[in-house]
């Protein structure tokens, strides 16, 4: 196995910041378009983590014009640029599907501390 | 000669520059050493036989370290004989590491395929099932074997049987990353035989 680790280990990310489902995040995704290169937002909240290692993904939900939106992300991606913590959720849950069905007041998630 | 022999390691995924993730194979590639050479005006034919990986020393016996100490190598785990045009660009003893190949090739990869013991139509043939409900008690049988007219079932016909553990070539892959260190390559998707396993890489027939 360690053999694997030598090719993977370039590839890990450092800077993640510790955050788990619940938390809301901001992902700075970079776009490609045409041929510029700009960074655009995501920000939701976690309602996933999952796998490990090289292919670990999060999946950040956000309604947007009435509209749920969710994106998932492979962790250690070379297009994210930066994953900022905005809030942190206290839940009592790993798998947040149950906000899918909730919307506004109701899909609230209490802060931690 | 662009041939050399592997043990595979696993899978994982590296990402490119842009951010793509590619499903890698990571195969432990040589280094290979030439045991043998064989010559058409001898053999008939021209060859080189390699060998490669470890393996202690009382588990081989007399004639196998004979013909090791005659190439004065250090006996090997794996030997194989590979095709050459003229055997005799080669010498004995001569090391053969992983790079040879280079980030972007392709090649092709020969391994025994994992054993499966006796299996059914369906995952040995890709046969389709029967109705599981609706009063079917048709499963996962065979189906019919022919027409009645000859009264006897023609040779080769798709049966139940022994599946996998077999020879198997995957083609046209591509080489994503080369180790030489760590005598490392990452080659793009699956491969055949279970970790640690046996491995051939050669240059793709497709290539050339």
């Amino acid at each position: 196995m360690d053999l694997i680790r030598v090719l993977e280990e370039s590839q890990y990310k450092s800077t993640i910041p510790e955050f788990r489902p619940g938390d809301t995040v901001k992902v700075h995704v970079k776009v490609v378009e045409g041929t510029r290169e700009r960074i655009q937002l995501f920000e939701g909240v976690v309602i996933r983590r999952r796998g490990g290692g090289l292919s670990e993904t999060f999946t950040v939900r956000r309604v947007s014009y009435g509209v749920g939106v969710e994106r998932t992300f492979l962790l250690h991606t070379p297009r994210i640029e930066k994953i900022e913590v905005v809030k942190r959720g206290r839940v009592r849950r790993a798998r947040l599907y149950y906000l899918r069905q909730l919307r506004g007041k109701a899909a609230r998630i209490a802060e931690r501390r | 000669m662009k041939t050399i022999l592997g043990k595979k390691v696993g899978m994982t995924q590296v990402f490119t520059e842009n951010g793509e993730s590619v499903p890698v194979t990571v195969i432990e590639a040589g280094p290979c050493v030439v045991v043998q050479k064989k010559i058409s005006e001898q053999d008939g034919y021209h060859a080189v036989q390699l060998g490669f990986g470890e393996k202690r020393e009382n588990l081989f016996n007399k004639p196998q370290k004979g013909h090791y100490a005659k190439a004065g190598v250090k006996p090997k785990r794996y030997l194989r004989e590979v095709r050459v045009e003229d055997a005799a660009g080669y010498e004995v003893g001569q090391e053969i590491n992983v790079d040879i190949f280079a980030i972007g090739e392709r090649v092709d990869v020969v391994g025994t395929s994992k054993g499966r013991g006796f299996t059914g139509g369906i995952q040995r043939h890709g046969f389709h099932r029967g109705p599981m409900t609706h009063g079917s008690k048709y499963h996962r049988r065979p189906g019919s074997l022919g027409p009645k007219g000859p009264a006897r079932v023609f040779k080769g016909r798709k049966l139940p049987g022994h599946a996998g553990a077999e020879r198997v070539t995957v083609q046209n892959l591509e080489v994503i990353r080369v180790e030489a260190g760590q005598n490392l390559l990452a080659i793009r998707g699956a491969v055949p035989g279970p970790r640690g396993g046996l491995l051939t890489i050669k240059r793709s027939v497709k290539s050339r």
